[in-house]
């Protein structure tokens, strides 16, 4: 079966949308968060006209179907990351709570080292740089290359026997760089460091095998794969789940509660606290159906196909200049770039103008936009239902652009 | 609605050809302020002159600064209506000019207070922009008042 875009934005009713009349959405902002098709829509109202009811306690039929929804989209989650327990999955608000979940439970004290890199999103940074002020730990970082890539060279001075955790992107918010795991993982492994992948945009666009993948601990988000908001993924290794301790307190993760002290649910309880987001999981659920359905190699293929166009056409753009690698190799669909002389906001605001939405600022990641000299870039970014057509009516918006600006 | 409305000539102009920029000697306070969220930044000079019981004076003010047009702009708009102005009355145009940039378009400012500054009202219209045209206005509020409460009288 061909990958038929057409049939596929028919799924997403906001596709359709004019951002005021006569001017077409034209969406490419999806690093930032996906759009949702019909699928997931109609699966979070469903359960709210039909199952809604508390999780895992409660003997009642809806307790119970709004249990096996639950848990059925847990299921479904680890089936597509190829988890080999679903107990390895754990919900949690977005990728930013999971990585701080790991950022307070993983073992680490004065002396030792945490590294990162150049290219982290904030919630892959900050976390860390907390957890080093509260523990006393060192953090460290890979720094990057004039093209947008991890400095490889950097691994072997700055993964050390010191370092307890190496906690890096998977595929770079900013650059669009999809980083070598296997070549960190392996640096980290040799001195027996913990891995963390940060996996929000690689799930949504090629996903993740966590068997493959030499990983410990992986984070991701619902809202950016075509799930609700609300939502996001903790995966873990069994053991080293098991064997954490607790991050956040409350109903549900507890085995038993004496005023005295409390012992913890198994997992994947234990990491679930309070009353979880339900309807999210079941609106994530439907979105990997979804995404399984389509397929993630040809989602795969058809960004990258729409990649290349894009690359290709940026650079015609006079005065364009791509921040991160400029060719698709080992890369994903979210393009930096800056216009020389027009500052990204005003680029941002006179795309609008004409419908084309992209996101301007230092996308969560300004340390590496320093590392490139500039204050912040625009970003266009691209999703399984973009189309050749939105990057045409992006490039045009540029000539807009600059026809403004050189008046 | 269209952008054109925002980016009135008059904004054009002082983005394509600021006022006071640079910085310079003498001053008291000196202050960097960012925007987080879009990486407009201004590092801003002041310069007063006077005492708490005669009342202050802005001597000058002076600023190095990078971002949007709309925070360029309101840099070269706002050193020209404080410069030389009583501390009074220029934190009355600062004042004005809040006022005017949460009116969300609807306000129909005093030509004679606020000068260029009338331009920013189509940029009020846009919730995003609106603190790159304040940037500029905070920083210098934050100097002056540190100039005028932290220096001996
Ligand atoms: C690479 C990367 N990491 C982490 C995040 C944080 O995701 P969330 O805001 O859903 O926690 C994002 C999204 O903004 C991201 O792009």
């Amino acid at each position: 079966m061909t990958y038929d875009v057409a049939r596929i934005r028919k799924d997403f009713p906001i596709l359709d949308r004019e951002v005021r009349p006569g001017v077409p959405l034209v969406y490419l902002d999806n690093a930032a968060t996906s759009q949702k098709p019909h699928a997931v829509l109609d699966a979070m109202r469903d359960y709210y006209e039909q199952s809604n009811a508390n999780v895992h306690r409660g003997i009642h039929t809806l307790a119970e179907e709004a249990t096996a929804l639950y848990e059925g989209a847990r299921d479904k989650v680890a089936r597509f990351i190829n988890a080999p327990d679903p107990r390895e999955v754990i919900f949690t608000k977005n990728s930013s709570e999971a990585l701080n979940l790991l950022a307070h439970t993983l073992p680490f004290g004065p002396g030792d080292e945490i590294v990162v890199t150049e290219m982290e999103h904030h919630s892959n940074l900050v976390p860390w740089q907390l957890a080093c002020a509260r523990t006393g730990a060192t953090l460290r970082w890979v720094g990057l290359t004039d093209e947008g890539r991890l400095n490889l060279a950097d691994l072997d001075r700055v993964i050390t026997a010191r370092t307890k955790v190496v906690a890096f992107v998977h595929q770079s918010n900013l650059l669009g760089t999809v980083n070598p795991v296997d070549v960190v993982a392996a640096k980290a492994r040799s001195v027996g460091a913990y891995v963390v992948l940060d996996a929000s945009q690689s799930v949504p666009h090629m996903g993740i095998d966590v068997q493959a993948l030499d990983v410990d601990a992986v984070a991701f988000t619902g809202h950016k794969m075509c799930g609700p908001t609300g939502i996001g993924v903790l995966w873990g290794r069994f053991d080293l789940l098991d064997e954490l301790p607790p991050f956040l307190g409350g109903g549900e993760m507890i085995d038993e509660v004496t005023m005295a002290g409390s012992t913890w649910a198994q997992l994947p309880h234990k990491y679930e606290a309070g009353t979880p987001p339900i309807a999210e999981a079941v609106g994530l659920g439907a979105a990997v159906d979804y995404l399984t359905e389509l397929g993630m190699p040809a989602i795969r293929a058809h960004e990258h196909d729409l990649t290349v166009y894009a690359l290709e056409r940026l650079q015609d753009v006079e005065g364009l200049r791509i921040i991160g690698p400029t060719t698709a190799d080992d890369r994903g669909g979210a393009i930096s770039f800056a216009l020389a002389g027009i500052h990204p906001h005003d680029v941002g605001q006179l795309l609008d103008e004409v419908g084309v939405a992209v996101r301007v600022g230092h996308h969560c990641a300004r340390p590496a936009c320093l590392r490139y000299g500039v204050p912040a870039t625009t970003r266009a970014s691209v999703h399984l239902y973009s189309s050749r057509t939105d990057i045409d009516a992006l490039v045009e918006g540029l000539t807009h652009v600059r026809a403004f600006f050189s008046s | 609605m269209t952008v054109d409305s925002m980016y009135q000539e008059i904004i054009l102009d002082h983005y394509k050809h600021p006022h006071h920029r640079g910085l310079r000697e003498p001053y008291e306070v000196e202050v960097r302020h960012l925007n987080p969220t879009c990486g407009d930044e201004i590092t801003l000079r002041v310069h007063v002159e006077g005492s708490a019981e005669e009342g202050w004076r802005v001597a000058d003010v002076s600023y190095a600064s990078e971002g949007c047009s709309i925070s360029q702009a309101s840099a070269s708009v706002m050193a020209d209506l404080v410069i030389g102005k009583d501390i009074d009355a220029a934190t009355a145009v600062y004042e004005d000019f809040l006022t005017l940039m949460q009116s969300k378009g609807q306000a129909e400012p005093d030509e004679d207070v606020l000068e260029d500054a009338i331009a920013f009202v189509g940029v009020s219209r846009y919730p995003a922009r609106v603190k790159c045209a304040l940037l500029a206005w905070m920083a210098w509020r934050d100097a002056t008042t540190q100039a005028t409460e932290g220096s001996p009288t």
